[in-house]
């Protein structure tokens, strides 16, 4: 029996299966937003549409590579960024990863049809499937913890001058 | 034992928003979403109604008993003074164009933020209540009852827009989805439900002045540590004067630009441009803040608020009034002052006594923009600029909502900018000038307890500085808003960190040459002229 060869079936069907991810992505937002995210083709008046799909295609050609946090990470970022502001929670957010599995999988099987799957292969793409989602999580909290960062640089930068003049002698910021 | 779910059952896990119609929707109030409710002795100052304290994370909001009377009254009444919103009320066709054009929109996803469906949020109730179709027929018209939740969702959806018109440019009927939140934020002001973060800055104006609530004193001396920072640039000691009777010109400026960063490089850029030119202005104590946040709150507080500024020209003397950077403020005066306090009858049609260009456009109001001062002045070559010590910089510019969209207000800080700096870049057209993204905080979202909306709605507005970073390398953002200046930086920080925020009239004191002054090693912020500019993004 001839084995489906994992890692050429990934690279041909490579935006099958990105499309098919960004579809089921767009599905975890109200629909008129799903919509407006698909169709509308302009990144600047649809930027989170954009961002989300060139996203998504640079974290799949990185998972083709292998998996370096450092060329990963600036993908991720770009989707990861916004979730982490956001309508979802924590789990939510980074569950876009997870979703790539059922993609695969499905997409896998229906190609496969007599032919023995790769298992082997396909358990290895699934832990770095598995460790990109660990590294999405340090993504989300990075982004969140710059958020309340720069929630109390705002705060001291509206009284700064005022503390300043007041002569408080306080030093509170860096 | 048998309703127990199977393991593949188990790890199914659906990522789908539930498919409900909008109006059974109700709203989850999450914390870094909504704004904090508003003291009650900041409603006391003001005689607003049911001060009390209260959370919108709380169930109960405290309302007063007949809450819904009181509501539909003044609905009534807001409709029959005013034809816009009658209007407004009637003739959507749905068509969608607005739908997508909104920041908010954009950023969560949530559609109760495309503006057709922010208005359906008060017709639905209009539909309910005023018309027969709507009280025969219900929800088949998309009426419905005015219940609690539908106060709370108010709070939340007519505090998620920051009135920046951008929806009703695309509107075919003119529909102006900014004045539908202003009734909205008014009806849910007859129950006492307003953010603090709008109505103690109202508060404050009322009593001391301005937002900020800087008294007398304090705000003199916020000043003179301005001419002490100039002079330690420039070696020029300018000499503003206060609430001194008989001056030409009566200067108001937003009170950001006194005490807060980076506004206050802006305030001492129209402190040396006025001293340069030798301009007969003075500064006012009482009228010490050009920005309004009574629009957000009312049309009596706001008129209230602006008053002021009349008031304080006509004590003083003054021919006429100039003002500075700030965006909602030019909005009131421009669209409102003249039917709310004017015609400023005891002031003079303003003239500029350099240059004796008349400002026809102000002839009524008796108010003129900075941004026209300046650029005349540069267009009758009355000041000498010297654009290269802003080589440090490669800018673009943000047209703030407010000067764009209820101004017009596009050529006239380009023409500066091009005359103080060497490097400026646009954004994509589809961002700025009339298109322009709001910052996503205007309209008086600029709090910190949300700062999560923030940034969602902030979002198309970042994206594009985002790509001319990329592109030109971009590392400031120049805008002619106090509210631009204050949250700007923690939008660029969130998703285009290395582009700092400045407005025009700091980039004009760095440029500005000043007789007899010393040579200039440093900008108005006492970094080098000269250096890592070229170097951060390569």
């Amino acid at each position: 029996m001839v084995t489906v060869k994992l890692h050429n079936f990934l690279s041909g069907k490579k935006d099958a299966i990105i499309n098919k991810w960004y579809e089921g992505v767009l599905k975890t937002y109200p629909a008129e937003a799903a919509r407006f995210l698909r169709e509308e083709k302009d990144r600047f008046a649809n930027p989170v549409g954009y961002a989300l799909y060139e996203g998504m295609k640079g974290i799949y050609e990185e998972l083709l590579r292998g998996l370096e946090p450092d060329r990963v990470d600036p993908w991720l970022d770009r989707i990861i960024r916004i979730q982490a502001v956001q309508e979802f929670r924590p789990s939510q957010a980074v569950a876009f990863v997870f979703l790539l599995k059922q993609v695969v999988r499905e997409e896998l099987a229906a190609a496969a049809a007599e032919r023995e799957l790769p298992w082997g292969e396909l358990l290895e793409f699934e832990a770095r499937v598995d460790e990109l989602a660990g590294l999405a999580f340090d993504g989300y909290m990075k982004c969140r913890e710059e958020l309340f960062a720069i929630r109390i640089k705002e705060i001291k930068n509206r009284t700064s001058r005022l503390l300043q003049r007041a002569n408080l002698g306080v030093t509170i910021f860096e | 034992m048998a309703s127990l779910p199977k393991p593949e059952e188990l790890v199914k896990i659906d990522y789908n928003p539930p498919r409900r119609g909008w109006m059974d929707n109700p709203v989850e109030f999450r914390r870094g979403t909504w704004l904090y409710a508003a003291k009650p002795r900041h409603l006391e100052a003001l005689g607003l109604p049911n001060p009390r304290e209260w959370s919108p994370e709380e169930e109960d909001w405290k309302l007063p008993p007949e809450w819904r009377e009181i509501v539909l009254e003044g609905f009534k009444e807001r409709l029959e003074r005013f034809r816009s919103l009658k209007l407004f009320m009637d003739i959507c066709s749905r068509c969608g164009a607005c739908a997508d054009k909104c920041h908010f929109f954009i950023g969560t996803g949530d559609p109760r933020n495309m503006p057709v469906l922010r208005a359906e949020l008060l017709r639905s109730i209009y539909r309910r209540y005023f018309t027969l179709s709507g009280r025969m027929t219900g929800k088949l018209v998309g009426a419905r009852d005015l219940t609690e939740e539908v106060i709370k969702e108010w709070f939340y959806y007519f505090y998620q827009c920051t009135e920046c018109r951008r929806c009703s440019l695309f509107c075919p009927f003119g529909i102006d989805t900014a004045e539908i939140t202003m009734m909205g934020r008014e009806l849910l002001g007859l129950l006492g439900i307003y953010p603090d973060w709008i109505i103690a800055p109202v508060a404050n104006c009322y009593r001391v002045g301005n937002h900020v609530g800087i008294e007398p004193h304090a705000f003199r001396d916020m000043v003179d540590f301005c001419v002490d920072e100039i002079e330690n640039v420039t070696g020029i000691r300018v000499e503003p004067t206060f609430n001194r009777k008989g001056a030409e010109i009566l200067f108001i400026a937003p009170s950001g630009d006194v005490f807060a960063d980076p506004g206050i490089y802006t305030f001492m850029g129209y402190l040396m441009l006025f001293h340069e030119i030798g301009l007969d202005y003075t500064l006012s104590t009482y009228a010490s803040e050009g920005g309004n946040f009574g629009l957000f709150t009312s049309h009596e507080v706001m008129k209230r608020l602006n008053a002021k500024m009349y008031d304080e020209a006509r004590r003083l003397g003054v021919k006429w009034i100039l003002g500075g950077e700030c965006g909602h403020m030019w909005r009131v005066i421009h669209q409102y002052m003249d039917t709310m306090n004017g015609p400023a009858d005891s002031l003079e049609e303003p003239v500029s006594p350099l240059t004796g260009t008349k400002f026809e456009n102000a002839r009524s109001t008796k108010m003129v923009h900075i941004c026209e001062f300046t650029a005349d002045l540069i267009r009758h070559g009355k000041i000498q600029l010297d654009p290269s010590r802003n080589d440090v910089f490669k800018v673009t510019f943000h047209d703030s909502c407010n000067p764009a969209r209820a101004m017009g207000f596009f050529e006239e800080p380009r023409y500066i900018l091009r005359k103080v700096c060497n490097r400026f870049y646009e954004m994509p057209e589809n961002t700025i000038r009339e298109q322009t993204f709001c910052c996503g905080s205007g309209g008086g979202l600029n709090a910190d307890e949300n700062m999560e909306m923030r940034m969602r709605g902030g979002f198309p507005r970042a994206n594009a500085v985002g790509y001319v970073r990329e592109k030109y390398g971009v590392n400031l953002l120049a805008c002619i808003c106090a509210i631009d200046r204050a949250v700007l930086p923690a939008l660029m920080d969130y998703w285009v960190p290395g582009v700092g925020v400045a407005g025009l009239h700091e980039l004009v004191g760095n440029a500005l040459v000043m007789k007899g002054e010393a040579e200039r090693t440093t900008t108005l912020r006492g970094e080098p002229l000269k250096g890592s500019g070229d170097d951060e993004n390569t």
